[in-house]
């Protein structure tokens, strides 16, 4: 009698459930093999590949200026900054300064990404806690950078506007008009949008104390971007390394020490306001000059090998090129800060809900082919 | 006695949020006139792309059905994934034999409008066009063959 | 016209020229069958225009055009996509339970049908007239997640499974807190009939009547009731962005229909039980005293009252949908058994005392 009650006790067992390739909240083909307990995650797997396109081996046998429009397709949601960062290593191993226009336009559209990344972001992360309507109002105001980015670059999302030593083409004459249009307009949808989410109590709820990332964590994981600064860990390459026109304009880094999820979402909203400001220094002072330096139409880089980081909407994004003298690397590394990032998410993942993994997920901020490259 | 009060705080505060959220997308409900749909093929009359739009490559010509391509493969070289693929062939000019196109092959399929081959062209007889409704029924379709049945190239153009 | 204030003549007309024809239990058939079209009727009315509404409301909501192809406004897309689900292929999981899983749907579809049977649509429009047709309502509309918890069990697929769980315990919880808030208004009539619910509130609503208390149990309701019918905020079972789609995750075509259809029915029965126990149901508006007034709001026929009030419940519910983020399942929990539940019984006592000291109106 005994045996059978014993044997009729309820045991809980370890379940595996297999999240995405295909599922709504991994945004692409990212599949988590979550290990569960019921509702509560005991470990999560994330199995990458599924979009590997060997961005970093058609990089060997393109020349620079091809390699370029590559990086449109790793983070497509910064593609600016990431062809930037190309760009900065080819002019850095070839020691050409840039005229002061080129650098202050780069910034702006730099920042003018940050912003329409972390929009698409916010309209995402609404969408995955179940407020769908948050979606289409980040879409809205992303229209707006789309449109900028459509009349002075040529493209809305994979814009390739730089090649090694400077830009495509000048700015629009409308450029500097729609930007301003756009500051106005989107300096007043900003408060919506923590009306709609960040003063939420469901939100909040759901968000506080959820997903939490120590600053030593942060740090051994190479956790960089707002995830990081989120967790105290002051890593913004804007303000450490400087680059382009960022030394000569005035903004905060945005640093929180809670690393939850929530402090993760304030620190983004709040980097909304610190681009805004950084623009608006920059828009009416942008020096006449030229927009290109007059390079070799084959770009041959010395041998040597050289490093360059910048800072993307996701963090820092790292570009290694090895040359050996000819018109394409020898061998070419990208540092991408969603696949470090992502690597944190076991870590803060287990005990979670299944819920708040997918909030743990948006905030994250993850672009899959960025990961997968 | 505190902590009572907490939580009818907390209630009422949750409230107010939520009254908040609903006022914001209640405003939107009541403003009609503020809808940002566009309805596409309804509205392809006033639908204008930005000038500097990439949809396709294009090679111009002029009302003479003249081009200005002389068959340098500048654009071949510079173009990242194959999409242009230039067969030459040679014709006699002033009985001297000269390099020319004999079919400028497009390959819009493999296109990713990265626009490297525009400044490369020496003699920029090619520009990015503003087209965007490149849906066709076969893939075949998608490889275009730029120059025209009988098309020359332009005098003094080398 | 008069038909369409007191709906008695017309059906009393119809049993006595039946009875005239027919013997006693052919008569009974035969109304049995008639009400059970009209329902099954109404049932897919509802379902158009329900599911267009939703599409248009939550468009709009969105700064969007919603539908706008098929027919004037995209009217008949709703028709489309009934076709376009009558045409899929229905699919079954290889290790389904294949009995229960094809049982399912019509289970949730049942209990809509039971539950809408007592409603009072209107003065005579009612199929059933129970004492208990309160309890009956509550009851009956509590079997649904039945089905919901055998579509998730006999789907074989881990998602809908935790979907089914989570509807278990959400649908348990919160039949406290409607059934708790609905006793509010019966201490108040007297009865759970629903005739008579309806009619004690001729000189005025519930909601008014029995001021701060009522108001109370209203919002109570209005939160449970959501929760109830598994619409978001509180769409936990279904939760697009964790689980796919819940409980009918490996349903296809007509079936997915089914459910489809059974949430937006649901919706309409517990808008429809609010806007009859909280709102009068098909008592026009009054205010005592302006007699001018009153004369004017009962020209309007009571059945246009009801769809009217149940239209503003529902597009209430639909507002908090649109709106809201998604709640996580402990959160769900604690809701209802650290808030609602509380001040809900809070509610009674007061309510309680109210009506024996006769403080209200």
């Amino acid at each position: 009698m005994e045996e059978i009650i014993h044997d009729q006790e309820l045991e809980s067992k370890e379940y595996f459930i297999n999240m995405g390739p295909q599922h709504p909240s991994t945004h692409g083909v990212l599949r988590l093999v979550l290990s569960l307990d019921g509702e509560i995650i005991k470990k999560v797997e994330p199995h990458l590949g599924f979009i590997h396109r060997s961005i970093e081996k058609m990089c060997e046998h393109d020349s620079y200026t091809q390699i370029v429009h590559l990086t449109d397709r790793m983070d497509y949601l910064s593609c600016h900054i990431n062809n930037e960062a190309v760009c900065l290593c080819v002019e850095q191993a070839l020691q050409i300064e840039v005229p002061d226009r080129v650098k202050v336009i780069r910034t702006i559209i730099d920042e003018l990404t940050r912003l329409s990344s972390h929009q698409l972001w916010w309209g995402v992360m609404g969408m995955d806690l179940g407020a769908i309507t948050t979606f289409l109002y980040g879409f809205r105001d992303r229209e707006m950078i789309t449109d900028i980015f459509e009349e002075t670059c040529g493209a809305r999302l994979t814009m390739n506007y730089n090649v090694p030593g400077g830009l495509f083409f000048d700015i629009h004459p409308n450029f500097q008009k729609r930007t301003k249009d756009f500051l106005d307009y989107f300096k007043k949808k900003l408060p919506e949008y923590d009306t709609l989410l960040s003063d939420n109590v469901i939100f909040t709820q759901r968000m506080k104390g959820i997903g939490i990332l120590s600053k030593e964590d942060a740090i051994s994981y190479g956790v960089t971007g707002p995830t990081g600064r989120a967790s105290g860990f002051s890593c913004d390459v804007r303000k450490h390394h400087s680059y382009m026109a960022y030394d000569r304009v005035d903004f905060k880094e945005i640093l929180d020490t809670e690393g939850d999820c929530f402090a993760r979402y304030k620190c983004r909203i709040n980097e909304m306001w610190e681009s805004m400001q950084i623009i608006e220094q920059l828009i009416d002072n942008i020096p006449e000059g030229d927009y290109k330096v007059p390079t070799k139409a084959v770009i041959k880089l010395p041998k040597g090998e050289w490093y360059q980081k910048v800072e993307t909407a996701r963090g820092e994004f790292g570009v290694y090129i090895i040359s050996e003298g000819q018109k394409s690397p020898y061998r070419l590394k990208f540092r991408s800060p969603g696949f470090s990032n992502l690597s944190a998410l076991d870590h803060m993942a287990r005990g979670c809900k299944i819920a708040d993994l997918v909030a743990i997920m948006s905030t994250l901020d993850l672009v899959i082919p960025d990961i997968d490259r | 006695m505190k902590s009572i009060i907490n939580y009818f705080k907390e209630i009422l505060f949750g409230l107010k949020s939520l009254v908040k959220g609903m006022a914001v997308t209640g405003h939107y409900i009541t403003h009609p006139k503020e809808i940002i749909t566009q309805q596409y093929p309804e509205n392809r009359e006033s639908l204008k792309m930005f000038e500097r739009f990439r949809g396709e490559v294009v090679l111009l010509h002029d009302e003479n059905n003249e081009h200005k391509c002389t068959g340098c493969t500048a654009c071949e070289v510079a173009c990242p994934n194959g999409s242009i693929e230039i067969i030459p062939k040679r014709v006699e000019i002033d009985g001297r034999k000269v390099k020319a196109i004999d079919q400028f092959v497009y390959h819009l399929q493999m296109c990713t409008m990265c626009g490297l081959c525009i400044p490369a062209c020496p003699t920029d007889a090619i520009v990015m066009a503003n087209t965007f409704e490149h849906a066709v029924f076969d893939r075949s379709k998608l490889t275009k063959i730029l120059n025209k049945p009988g098309s020359k190239i332009m005098d003094g153009i080398k | 016209m008069n038909w369409l204030y007191d709906f008695t003549y017309l059906t009393q007309s119809i049993h006595e020229s039946l009875s005239r024809n027919f013997e006693q239990g052919t008569v009974v058939l035969i109304e049995m069958i008639l009400v059970g079209l009209a329902f099954m009727i109404l049932f897919a009315l509802l379902g158009l225009v329900l599911v267009y509404a939703e599409r248009k409301v939550s468009a709009f909501f969105q700064q969007r055009l919603g539908p706008m192809r098929v027919g004037k406004w995209g009217t008949a897309q709703t028709l489309a996509d009934v076709i376009k689900l009558l045409m899929k292929e229905p699919l079954i999981n290889k290790n389904a339970d294949k009995f229960l899983f094809n049982l399912a749907p019509y289970i949730i579809m049942i209990t809509a049908f039971m539950t809408m049977a007592a409603l009072p649509f209107a003065k005579g429009l009612q199929a059933l007239d129970f004492d208990i047709g309160l309890l009956y309502i509550s009851a009956v509309s509590s079997l649904g997640v039945v089905g919901i918890l055998l579509a998730g069990w006999s789907s074989d697929n881990k998602y809908s499974l935790i979907g089914a769980l989570r509807s278990g315990a959400q649908v348990i919880s919160y039949e406290l807190s409607v059934g708790l808030s609905l006793l509010t208004i019966v201490i108040l009539t007297g009865s759970l009939q629903l005739s008579v619910i309806v009619e004690s509130q001729a000189n005025g609503w519930w909601i008014f009547k029995g001021h701060i208390p009522a108001v109370i149990a209203f919002i109570i309701f209005l939160i449970a009731s959501t929760a109830e019918t598994n619409r978001g905020p509180f769409d936990l079972a279904e939760a697009e962005s964790e689980l796919t789609a819940g409980f009918h995750t490996e349903y296809s075509g007509m079936k997915f229909a089914f459910f489809f259809l059974a949430e937006f029915a649901n919706m309409f029965i517990v808008s429809a039980l609010g806007a009859t126990v909280f709102l009068g149901g098909w008592m026009p508006f009054h205010i005592g005293g302006w007699e001018v007034f009153n004369n004017i709001m009962d020209y309007i026929p009571p059945i246009f009252w009801f769809f009217g009030k149940v239209s503003f419940i529902i597009f209430l519910m639909m507002w908090f949908r649109w709106t809201f983020p998604r709640l996580r399942i402990d959160q769900l929990l604690t809701l209802e058994w650290k808030y609602l539940l509380p001040i809900n019984l809070m509610n009674i006592l007061v309510m309680a005392f109210l009506v024996l000291m006769g403080w209200y109106f």
